[in-house]
């Protein structure tokens, strides 16, 4: 029944809205304004233009100013430090342009609105303007681009050698993490092997995969490279950790990989923020499906003593899950038997050849 | 009935004949067939341009109602995402679950919001509309080059909009894999409903669409290369039809990639192939799968994909640069070099794509090798809006509706332009990456530039579409409210995304580092529903001034070029006379000594002795 009233009522609005339409149309016949190419709506809409740079400006800066520490979230790594000027450098550069390009539009708008008896000025082009206003914009954005080039390389380049290594692998809807284990190598896995247990698909047969561990959150230590080895074992994912300006692809068949350098520890940056519950996160940035939202994981950054602490007590995956291990074993001394019945038999066949 | 038809011999005086100019008598035969056209061939079957123009346009309409509606509907999720839906249970049915909307429908509803507007609305409702009505009429033709494939353009686009449609209604839902469809999500009916028959539905109604766009496409180029009627040469062309002519021709070139990517995507959907899938466990099973790569298909996609974004902006750039000369009473700021700047960007567009993949864990060198190639396409961009402000310089500007839209073209493609030169560098792109800024900037610089591209035409060409105006009035305060309503959605996003929102998030609630923008988020989605509305204000003045606006005269702007020399509704044929010829550029506004402040094309030099520029005189 109400939405019958509330349907009711929008009728009779949009009647309400024709009717007043028509009569303005009718009045505007009368009076004659509609006769007239030029009426005051070209003066208003002049004005109108003035008012929304005037208007619209402010109320941008306003709001800008306002939301300013809210947008940027706090940065936690070496190259974080260096993207972050060159992002509020260029956004500087084109804020200046933004504000001259957006004054003139609408200043000249207002300005050279029409005027009786006027005429424009017959200014059909000027090569020396038209090469000025090439070259300019060439060289800045050449500054730009060589500035980022450089950025781009060092962030993109070989990871140190020393840098500790863990692997974050997608899947639907969570991430799961691994660390080599004391042998600081990670052991190989085989989308094969999955199942629910064995959900990095371990192929323990090798044996630098014995002490590969899976822990439920990322402890990283200050101060120190940190490369993530990053895959994807259903449909594309992204890692992306903001404070850490982190982001790659997690891509199913091709591994891909991120390494930065974490600058403050949780603690400290729960200090500094005065949030004594702030948590690092991990996000995916690449549509993913039901759960696309909601997968986070919990990253802490510690000093690099409480890291050797925390690593040396983890349980690695085999030891975790004997059943896994046992089945690998079981396969690995089937194997034995096959290949040594395999020598026995092969001189038999040889001589029935 | 057929019979009745003018054949296309006819109507261009026989094809492939280099001049193309029928004579009085020929066109004296052809104007006594049109009149006694039946319906279905007039209106729905029509191989004239300036229906199928028409029916571009309204259907255009129509999808981008459709799509607003969506965005309307996840902005309502995304302002308040802890309210119950249901009292849109009515509408949606089975999608809303316990009071909330179900969160794979929610990827379906900004899934089929970005198929829609990109290609239905942007690329078929404004280049297929504009396209389609100005290409003939102001290179001065009777019809494009080939009638018959014109209409099979509209057909196929139809047909495939239908599929489409068809899609949205399943029960496992439309595809939902995002507009780019990335594979596997987009492969894999495991991974999510909607790639199941929604995304085969999707891959073939897009395979359709493509052929409609080469249809229409050959037809363009070929109409511009060889049906330009005496003394049109390419350097006298007004700047919407290089802008058209380049469109196409960008089209052409890209839109077969796609279709090359959808196929690959159908065989592997349907055929077992493995193009793009490799190393997948999904719903408890291992693929057999083995040696496809997922960013085989983006690169696929972004060799179209990014061409696309030019597709969509270059038509729009052409008809404001147009309008904006007409209205400012000024010829166009450096003609040739908006030529030039139009042809850099064509070619650079297809060199850029691989700047939407830097984080894919595409080769680092290789994205330093687009992100300059990406800033450079800055610059041509730079050059043109230089050009349009200096074009408004000691202009003497007339505030046509047209002209109020096209103004903001400049300042929407200025402000979502400039954050392009933040994105396209990869070290930025890092952090920025499928990021709340990146919706902001593109629609900015390509959705809402566009729109404003598509309004400014409509009601600019209203009267020779419909041979009637469109109510002034009721045009400003759509231009003012979508104008304040566009920059309120898309100025705030820019804050939303420079601290880290991602894109495609069905809520943000799950995170602390995302929940500061609450209030905000609720104001954009306050303010993009309002715009939405203010739509309806542009869809009555439409429909109600093409039956009941103010009746045109032949040429209300007082324009040059030559669609406005024909009757004020042209019927089939364009001129009921021989097809006038032309002298001189499209921008002869203003000219001093000239009696009046504009000049046609088709006016000789030699009727106006009193303006001639001293070159001028001998070119007779």
């Amino acid at each position: 029944m109400t939405t019958l009233g509330v349907l009711l009522v929008l009728v009779l609005l949009l009647v309400v809205f024709g009717l007043l339409f028509r009569l303005q149309i009718l009045t505007s016949i009368f009076s004659g304004s509609s006769a007239r190419e030029f009426g005051t709506s070209n003066r208003v809409n002049a004005v109108l233009m003035l008012v929304f740079l005037v208007v619209g400006g402010a109320a941008f800066a306003w709001s800008f100013g306002d939301n300013f520490n809210k947008m940027n979230p706090p940065i936690a790594s070496v190259h974080g430090h260096a993207t972050e000027r060159m992002f509020w450098i260029t956004m500087i550069i084109i804020g200046i342009v933004f504000v001259l390009t957006q004054i003139l539009l609408f200043v000249y708008s207002y300005k050279y609105q029409h005027k009786e008896g006027q005429r424009a000025y017959f200014f059909p082009h000027n090569n020396k303007i038209e090469i000025i206003w090439t070259i300019i914009p060439a060289i800045v954005m050449a500054a730009l681009v060589f500035a980022g080039w450089k950025e781009w390389t060092r962030i993109t380049g070989p990871a140190p050698k020393d840098a500790v290594v863990l692997e974050v692998m997608g899947k639907q809807f969570n991430w799961l993490v691994r660390y080599p284990g004391r042998d600081l190598k990670l052991g190989v896995v085989n989308y094969r092997l999955i199942d629910a247990t064995n959900e990095f698909g371990f192929d323990l047969s090798d044996k630098s995969g014995l002490d590969d561990f899976v822990p439920s959150e990322i402890h990283i230590p200050k101060g120190h490279p940190v490369l993530l080895k990053i895959r994807s074992r259903d449909v594309l994912h992204a890692v992306y950790m903001p404070h850490f300006r982190v982001q790659m692809y997690a891509v199913p068949g091709m591994p891909t990989k991120f390494w930065f350098t974490p600058t403050k520890t949780t603690d400290e940056m729960r200090a500094q923020l005065g949030n004594p519950k702030f948590d690092y996160e991990l996000a995916c940035n690449q549509i993913c499906g039901r759960g696309h939202f909601a997968m986070k994981y919990k990253i802490i950054v510690d000093e690099p003593d409480d890291y050797v602490a925390w690593f040396s007590q983890q349980k690695s995956f085999s030891e975790q899950n004997p059943d896994v291990l046992a089945s690998f074993k079981q396969k690995e001394e089937k194997l034995v038997v096959k290949k040594a019945a395999a020598v026995i038999e092969t001189p038999a066949a040889k001589a029935s050849l | 009935m057929a019979a009745n038809l003018p054949t296309q011999a006819q109507v261009q005086g026989g094809i492939g004949v280099t001049e193309p100019h029928t004579t009085h008598d020929e066109h004296a035969l052809h104007d006594d067939h049109h009149h006694d056209q039946h319906w279905l061939f007039k209106y729905v079957f029509s191989t004239d341009h300036k229906v199928i123009a028409k029916q571009f346009l309204i259907t255009g309409i129509f999808w981008a109602i459709l799509g607003g509606t969506l965005s309307s509907l996840f902005r309502l999720q995304l302002g308040w995402p802890e309210s119950t839906m249901e009292w849109l249970t009515p509408v949606l049915g089975k999608w809303v679950e316990a009071g909330k909307l179900n969160p794979e429908f929610y990827l379906a509803l900004v899934t089929m919001h970005g198929t829609i507007m990109v290609f239905f609305v942007l690329t078929a409702g404004l280049s297929g509309t504009f396209s389609n009505f100005l290409i003939p009429l102001q290179v001065g033709a009777r019809d494009m080059a080939s009638g018959f494939m014109n209409m099979l353009s509209y057909w196929f686009f139809f047909i495939s909009g239908l599929i489409m449609f068809i899609s949205i209604f399943l029960e496992t839902g439309p595809a939902a894999a995002g507009w780019t469809i990335y594979p596997p999500l987009s492969a894999l009916p495991q991974a999510i409903p909607g790639s199941g028959l929604g995304m085969t539905l999707w891959l073939v109604s897009m395979a359709l669409f493509i052929v409609s766009q080469l249809l229409g496409g050959v037809n363009y180029i070929t109409t511009v290369i060889n049906l330009r009627t005496r003394g049109m040469s390419m350097s006298k062309l007004p700047l919407t039809i290089w802008a058209f002519f380049l469109t196409a021709v960008l089209g052409l070139l890209s839109f077969p990639v796609l279709f090359s990517a959808a196929l690959l995507l159908i065989f592997d959907r349907s055929f077992g192939t493995s193009f793009f899938l490799s190393d997948i466990y999904i719903a408890g099973q291992a693929l057999p799968n083995v040696g496809g790569s997922p960013i085989l298909f983006q690169h696929l996609f972004w060799f179209l994909g990014h061409p696309e974004v030019y597709i969509v902006i270059m038509p729009a750039m052409g008809m404001v640069s147009e309008i904006l000369a007409t209205n400012a009473r000024k010829p166009i700021f450096g003609y040739r070099a908006m030529i030039g700047s139009l042809l850099g960007i064509s070619l650079l567009s297809f060199v850029v794509w691989a700047h939407h993949m830097f984080i894919t864990g595409m080769n680092p060198f290789l994205g330093s090798v687009f992100m300059f190639l990406t800033l450079i396409i800055a610059v041509p961009s730079a050059v043109k809006t230089f050009n349009w402000l200096a074009t408004l310089w000691r202009g003497n500007i007339r505030f046509t509706t047209a002209m109020l839209f096209s103004i903001g073209f400049v300042s929407l493609f200025i402000s979502g332009g400039l954050t392009g030169i933040i994105l396209g560098n990869a070290a930025l792109d890092i952090q920025m990456h499928n990021t709340y800024f990146v919706v902001a900037h593109f629609h900015l610089v390509m959705g809402s530039s566009a729109f404003f591209g598509l309004f400014a035409g409509v009601y600019h060409w209203f009267p020779k579409m419909f041979g009637r105006m469109m109510d002034e009035k009721l045009g400003y305060i759509h231009f003012w409210l979508t104008f304040i309503g566009v920059y309120l959605v898309f100025l705030p996003m820019h804050y939303v995304g420079i601290a880290g929102f991602p894109r495609r998030y069905y809520a943000w609630t799950g995170f602390d580092m995302f929940s500061q923008f609450a209030d905000l988020n609720k104001f954009i989605s306050i303010a993009a529903i309002l715009a939405f509305f203010a739509q309806f204000v542009f869809v009555f003045n439409f429909f109600y001034s093409i039956f009941r606006g103010r009746r045109a005269t032949e040429n209300p702007w007082r324009s040059t070029t030559l669609e406005w020399t024909t009757p004020i509704v042209p019927g089939h044929g364009n001129w009921p006379g021989e097809i006038p010829a032309v002298y001189r550029w499209p921008y002869d506004y203003s000219k001093p000594g000239a009696e009046e402040d504009f000049i046609p094309q088709n006016v000789p030099y030699s009727k106006t002795t009193s303006s001639n520029l001293p070159y001028e005189n001998e070119n007779e």
